[in-house]
């Protein structure tokens, strides 16, 4: 298989195994956390404002009280690969002539040097986030295979878009397959690993935010 | 595998629910919940950070419910849950936990690791690993009614010398009136002047209320050991004094966790909401506040700071009262650095101040470094609180670190500095 077949394959058949995956393993993945349900509260409720799952949902966003200053490099670091890798995602003009070509929509793009360099900071967080996990003691004993993993799957597809952007180390073509393939790892892995927190960290703020806010006590 | 284990795998397969299965498939392994954890933050050691202490339940809830888990516990990938490691883990859910629920407001994908370490308990008190202390007082409370073993003559007493010194009468068993009072068995025996404070704010707000000879304690070992059906049986001795009598309100003493057993665990307990409402002492004390009819005479001249119960403030929702009914009786209220629902646990709720292992011991010492930080920097010697369990555990670490502080309970600052 030569660089243009191997583009050819991670465009077509490797995209719609990986595409298919995704959205089964979700929805399977979905279905048998949701469906497990949870027994109705008796006690009566008592509101108050903003107490609820709702609230929760984006109050958690923000670092609780105390939390920056005792975990600075979890929360910078945290929301600069986050907001990182959504800007690259959502606002490089490839990605975007991609969506329009399979969905028909398109939005404004950013220009490709704030992209760059978005993506150099983000690697950067990744970096740093990764060094912080083997550095603190607390992190490294919470962490096994799954959660290096699960950085690697996510450091892969940013690294590789900007080396191939850059024209950088291999032929565009060779690192554009490669970037194609490790989104599609990505992809694959997402409702299996630690990775699914992207959609389940919805209805687990939620359930917490409710939790507490049955009794009156904003979370 | 032993029947006893058996059992608790099987309570544990029963009390994973979706809000568990979301939680555990959300962790990210950051480690934040640590920094909330004063067992962690005192220690440093990390096997305490809240979601570690979880790690068997959360084998069990791969194991049995998801797909890849099933596969890999098939293939021998993933090592069953054994008593042996339920034994060590005793330490991580009962010592050094106090379901403070300070982790779960942390957690930046919103785990509620509370809520799950009380269901864990479950699984743990049915396999047989739940610690001694807590197993003793349970026992206690189901045999003997409360879980200092205290019997009813022995509370006749008390009323006795309460009538006596306050001048008023206390009513036992009286039907139909707007309050059963319970009380805990720790209240009764090293505060006994609550009931007296009690009966003085009631004849002067024309409340009726009485005591019930079947059911005063109010507090609930069976919830701090995680043995739902122990829990249930407590719990149903107030519900049927309360229902037979036909009270409008039960009312919770201050202890935090006997509000927790009977205001939000208990319907859950019965499986059905209750035909009177459950009120926290303090809940009405602010609203006869609120009211006009308490009215205090005098104020204390000495700064005073202010220990929050976690399972009345930050589990239990009473927010606000405390600080309010406080300003009302105190010249200078100095808050502590994290206060109301963020304060820190005095670290012995949950059942850990039952537990009288030596390690135990020392190890709520150290925890209880964070509420001596806290209580320095306010530079004040009185601190008052509202948590029968909250006051013997605090008093044990100021005695501990022999330190300079005076401790009082709010109700009865309250009593006494009310308008005669």
């Amino acid at each position: 298989m030569n660089e243009i077949q191997f583009l050819t394959w991670v465009r077509s058949t490797g995209l719609n195994i990986a595409l298919g995956l995704f959205v089964l393993g979700m929805l399977w993945r979905l279905i048998e956390i949701y469906s497990l349900g949870r027994k109705q509260d008796m006690a009566p409720a008592r509101s108050a404002a903003g107490a609820s799952g709702w609230h929760t949902i984006f109050r958690r966003s923000l670092p609780p009280q105390g939390m920056m200053k005792s975990s600075p490099i979890s929360y910078i670091g945290g929301y600069i690969f986050h907001v990182g890798l959504f800007v690259v995602v959502f606002f490089l003009a490839q990605h975007i002539k991609l969506v329009d070509s399979l969905l028909g929509i398109s939005w404004p793009n950013l220009p490709a040097q704030v992209i760059d360099t978005v993506a150099v900071v983000t690697l950067a967080a990744m970096v740093l986030i990764l060094a912080d996990r083997i550095n603190k003691p607390v992190k490294r004993f919470l962490s096994t295979f799954g959660d290096y993993l699960a950085w690697l799957l996510t450091f892969l597809p940013v690294l590789t878009g900007y080396l191939a952007v850059k024209h950088m180390v291999l032929p565009y073509t060779t690192m554009l397959a490669l970037h194609i393939l490790s989104v599609e790892l990505l992809l694959v892995a997402l409702p299996f690993t630690k990775l699914i927190h992207v959609f389940t960290l919805i209805g687990s703020r939620w359930y917490n935010g409710d939790i507490s806010g049955k009794r009156g006590v904003p979370v | 595998m032993t029947a006893s284990l058996q059992k608790g795998i099987n309570a544990l397969k029963e009390v994973i629910d979706a809000p568990i299965a979301s939680f555990f498939s959300s962790c990210v392994h950051c480690g934040l919940c640590a920094e909330a954890c004063l067992f962690y933050t005192e220690t440093g050691d990390p096997r305490y950070t809240p979601i570690h202490k979880l790690e068997p339940l959360k084998r069990v809830y791969k194991q049995e419910y998801t797909l890849l888990g099933r596969l890999a516990k098939m293939a021998g990938l993933s090592k069953p849950v054994t008593d042996e490691e339920l034994e060590s883990w005793s330490e991580l859910v009962y010592d050094s936990c106090t379901m403070c629920g300070r982790c779960s407001m942390v957690c930046p994908v919103g785990n509620d690791l509370t809520y799950m370490i009380r269901k864990f308990r479950e699984g743990m008190a049915v396999s047989g690993h739940a610690p001694q202390g807590i197993i003793n007082a349970t026992k206690r409370t189901v045999e003997e009614g409360g879980p200092m073993g205290l019997k009813w003559p022995a509370v006749q007493n008390v009323i006795k010398h309460q009538q006596e010194d306050s001048g008023l009468y206390i009513p036992v068993d009286q039907a139909g009136v707007d309050y059963l009072v319970l009380m805990s068995s720790m209240e009764i025996v090293n505060y006994p002047e609550y009931l007296g404070s009690l009966a003085k704010i009631f004849s002067k707000a024309g409340i009726t209320w009485t005591l019930s000879s079947e059911a005063i304690e109010a507090t609930n070992a069976g919830i701090q050991i995680g043995a739902s059906d122990l829990a249930r049986e407590i719990v149903s001795r107030i519900v049927n004094a309360a229902e037979k009598l036909r009270v409008k309100n039960v009312l919770s003493p201050e202890c935090g966790h006997a509000y927790m057993a009977i205001r939000w665990e208990g319907p859950n307990l019965m499986g059905r909401p209750f035909k009177f409402e459950v009120v926290h002492v303090l809940e009405l004390l602010d609203e006869l506040r609120s009211k006009g009819v308490l009215k205090m005479k005098d104020k204390l001249k000495t700064p005073v700071t202010l220990h929050d119960p976690c399972q009345i403030v930050r589990r239990g929702g009473v927010l606000n009262a405390p600080e309010t009914l406080l300003k009302e009786v105190v010249v200078e209220f100095r808050p502590m650095t994290d206060s109301n629902k963020w304060n820190w646990c005095c670290g012995g709720g949950g059942g850990a101040s039952a537990i009288h292992e030596p390690e135990a011991e020392e190890l709520r010492f150290k925890a209880f470094k964070r509420k001596k930080t806290q209580l320095e920097e306010t530079g004040v010697n009185t601190m008052v609180t509202f948590c029968a369990n909250c006051r013997i555990t605090l008093e044990e670490g100021i005695d501990h670190y022999e330190m300079n502080t005076q401790l009082i309970g709010l109700t009865e600052l309250l009593a006494e500095h009310l308008e005669d």
